[in-house]
């Protein structure tokens, strides 16, 4: 039987074209979700279709991949997506930050500082930071354009009134160039800062909720705090237990039944770099 | 009361239909600072339409509604971008709905409820936000102990006082409310006109009451507008409308209030 | 001019739900009370004498006719004046006590006589405590101050209707029958706050049936007979 052929990254040039334009849109209108026809791929939702779909519209044959899930390179979907754009685009592919041209992530930002040479693409399962607040579609739409953004704070609020503090750990909101309020992602609100004057493009896809978003580089990002209550980037006050590093986002790691765990970087290219260890290509 | 000359609110000419059906039709008036106008009638007459038409909710079929914003200048509503009358909405007026539901967000605590035009409009301070909700629950009279607690735990009266307060925080020149006391019992009706009547002298608030309850007019309005069938048949000060009513419909509207 | 003048005025009622019969009350109403004078209206029950009281205050209307009340020196026709020019009135013009106490439910009988001076702008603890001091000359028991006055016998409520009347100062005053429910010792008391009012230079016009207080507090008494309208059924 016949291998099927593939378009260069899988997806047709005119789909490719419909991304790219909402992309556009996106970048010239920071933290605003443009709405796109999000395709059938061959993954389920759930499992990063949006990256998949911006990814591959940006993709071109000089570009070096990494993909990462969690910090980790080596997780099945990290090693799935990796797979399939080597086979659909031919693209060499890294687990290195610093090699790679495009980074899709779920979950995480690298700890490498990124450079204007990269393109960081999020995978993002409900891109509406109001969402759980207002259900409707039609009032957080509104929200959006008149900038009515009181209900967002009511939510802190309301954590600092039920437990003292703001609750949210990850997926945190943010506002984009003083405008937009976006959700960055369920990545930990330790790494919220990272998306303030980053100099790398950052893109968003979310596949089943058919929504992309962008910050360009270098924007202004802020995470919403009260001022009695300032926004702490926060992190277990541990060291990684490999490469001793006390400024990195860890991992848990439960190592046996007694109760033992101990904390690696959750960022393994970082770790790994760190620890000068021999690395596979 | 302040005695600024320029009206606060103008009706001019509003007229409503729904198709062939007549909501309202030529309601003229003009509404001055610190002055309280109950707009009453029975079921039909129109009032709940023309309290609908003076706060944007809804479009007039003729006639336009005129507002004199915070900076002095006079505006057609109509010609407000819906940017600036959702600010209006937050600031410079209140709406207290009948079911108290309706104004209310259910499932976020009370703190939340009143704080939130206040976040809305740029307070940024927990502290601040927090103290100025527990004195607005202390001043419509709910224990400040519940300020953590959501509405869907209150009783009616509580969660209309809560309304009210939520309305009031930003300190608005204008409250339009919507039978306030529709549906309470009978003592919780009176403490509320109570307070209401307290706040609206204290505050020196603009307002006007649709209510189909005379004693509610007499007691909280300094003029009244009788209506039906989409029609103003009477209209001038509280107490002389009530005492010395000059329309056929008044006069029946006034006998029928059974002695208490 | 004086500070309460009437001219032409009449009053009739149209009862439209008994078929539109129309009664009328009092046609060609003339009188005029000077500062400092206090002039009675008498005549029989149903003569129109409350009638006459309520146009001057503008709760009811009148059909034909002048009611003019200086108000900072200009004269105002309370005929023609609108809904807010009213209420301007009574704020500071004119004050009207009513025969019969209309109490609020949950207010304090101090808060009840201290509102007027709080609507005019005097501060709430200052408003109280002279609100204090006239119930107290008016024998009213100073624990029953911060109750509300509905379970007050009739004639404790007509005496926190009169403090409430009598505490500001306006330059206009309307009583009718403040003494109805009082007995003579607070009869007394009110006569003096009446003879005060009028050393300050206050206009009163009056409904007294009680003879004596009327010749001890009126310089005149206008017979309201002398006015009543002559109708058709």
């Amino acid at each position: 039987m016949n291998a099927p052929a593939y378009n260069f990254a899988y997806l047709d040039e005119q789909t490719k074209r419909m991304i790219r334009r909402a992309i556009l849109k996106a970048i010239a209108i920071p933290g605003y979700q443009v709405p796109f026809a999000s395709r059938e791929m061959p993954m389920p939702y759930g499992w990063g279709t949006g990256g998949v779909q911006v990814t591959a519209s940006i993709l071109g044959p000089d570009d070096v991949l990494k993909v990462i899930d969690q910090g980790s390179d080596d997780t099945t979907n990290a090693v799935s997506i990796r797979k399939f754009f080597a086979k659909t685009a031919g693209v060499q592919t890294t687990t290195r930050t610093a090699e790679a041209s495009i980074i899709q992530t779920r979950h995480r930002i690298p700890e490498t500082p990124l450079t204007e040479e990269q393109i960081l693409v999020f995978q993002v399962p409900i891109p509406e930071p109001l969402r759980f607040l207002e259900p409707r579609e039609t009032e957080t739409r509104r929200m959006h354009a008149l900038a009515d953004y009181g209900l967002m704070h009511v939510k802190l609020y309301e954590d600092i009134a039920r437990h003292g503090h703001i609750a949210t750990t990850y997926a945190y909101p943010v506002k984009v160039d003083g405008r937009y309020v976006m959700d960055p992602s369920p990545t930990p609100k330790f790494d919220n800062p990272k998306m303030d004057d980053c100099a790398a493009l950052q893109l968003f896809g979310a596949g089943r909720e058919k929504r992309i978003y962008a910050i360009p580089p270098h924007t202004k990002v802020v995470s919403l705090d009260f001022e009695d209550h300032p926004f702490e980037p926060s992190r277990t006050p541990k060291s990684c237990a490999l490469c001793g590093a006390d400024d990195t986002y860890l991992d848990e790691v439960v190592t046996d039944d007694k109760g033992g765990r101990l904390f690696v970087c959750s960022d393994s290219d970082y770790c790994e770099d760190r620890r000068g260890a021999e690395r596979s290509p | 009361m302040s005695e600024t000359d320029a009206p606060l609110l103008l009706a001019e000419g509003l007229t409503k239909y729904y198709g062939r059906q007549l909501g309202c039709r030529e309601v003229s008036f003009a509404l001055y600072e610190g002055e309280v106008l109950a707009v009453v009638g029975e079921s039909g007459s129109g009032k709940t339409t023309l309290l609908q038409l003076l706060s944007t909710q809804l479009a007039p079929s003729a006639g336009r509604v005129r507002y004199r914003l915070r900076d002095g200048v006079t505006r057609d509503l109509a010609e407000l971008s819906e940017a600036e009358r959702r600010f209006l909405f937050r600031t410079d007026w209140g709406y207290v709905h009948q079911d108290a539901a309706l104004g209310l967000r259910m499932n976020v605590s009370a703190g939340a409820n009143v704080g939130e035009r206040l976040m809305a409009v740029g307070w940024r301070h927990y502290g601040r936000i927090r103290g100025t909700a527990t004195q607005w629950l202390d001043r419509v009279e709910i224990d400040p102990e519940r300020i953590d607690d959501p509405p869907l735990t209150y009783s009616g009266g509580m969660r209309q006082r809560l309304q009210i307060a939520r309305n009031l925080v930003t300190q608005p020149r204008l409250v339009f409310m919507d039978e306030p006391t529709g549906g309470l019992d009978v003592s919780v009706q009176a403490r509320l006109l109570d307070l209401l009547r307290g706040l609206v002298t204290e505050l020196g608030l603009a307002a006007v009451i649709v209510t189909h309850d005379l004693a509610v007019a007499r007691l909280l309005s300094h003029r009244i507008m009788v209506m039906k069938g989409g029609e103003v048949i009477e209209h001038g000060l509280t107490d002389q409308v009530l005492d010395d009513p000059r329309e056929p419909y008044s006069q029946l509207l006034v006998s029928s209030i059974l002695p208490a | 001019m004086d500070p309460l003048q009437l001219t032409g005025v009449a009053k009739s009622f149209t009862m439209h739900l008994q078929g539109g019969i129309r009664l009328p009350v009092v046609a060609g109403v003339a009188f005029s009370v000077g500062a400092g004078e206090c002039v009675a209206l008498a005549g029989p029950s149903g003569a129109g004498k409350s009638s006459v009281l309520k146009m001057i205050f503008g709760n009811y209307r009148c059909d034909t006719g002048q009611i003019l009340v200086r108000h900072e020196g200009e004269p105002i026709d309370v005929a023609r004046a609108d809904a807010r020019a009213i209420l301007k009135l009574r704020r500071t013009t004119i004050g009207y006590v009513s025969q019969f106490l209309r109490a609020v439910p949950r207010i304090a009988a101090i808060d009840v006589v201290a509102e007027p001076l709080v609507a005019a702008g005097v501060g709430r603890e200052a408003a109280r405590a002279r609100a204090g001091d006239l119930l107290a000359r008016l024998n009213v028991r100073e624990r029953l101050w911060e109750l509300p006055p509905a379970t007050f016998s009739g004639g404790e409520q007509q005496r926190v209707n009169i403090a409430r009347g009598f505490l500001p100062a306006l330059p206009i005053l309307l009583l009718d029958e403040p003494t109805a429910s009082l007995d003579a010792a607070n009869r007394a008391g009110v006569m003096d706050l009446i003879t005060e009012k009028k050393k300050c230079g206050t206009a009163i016009a009056s409904i007294v049936h009680d003879d004596d207080v009327r010749a001890r507090t009126a310089d005149r008494v206008i017979d309201i007979t002398r006015f009543s309208a002559q109708g058709t059924a």
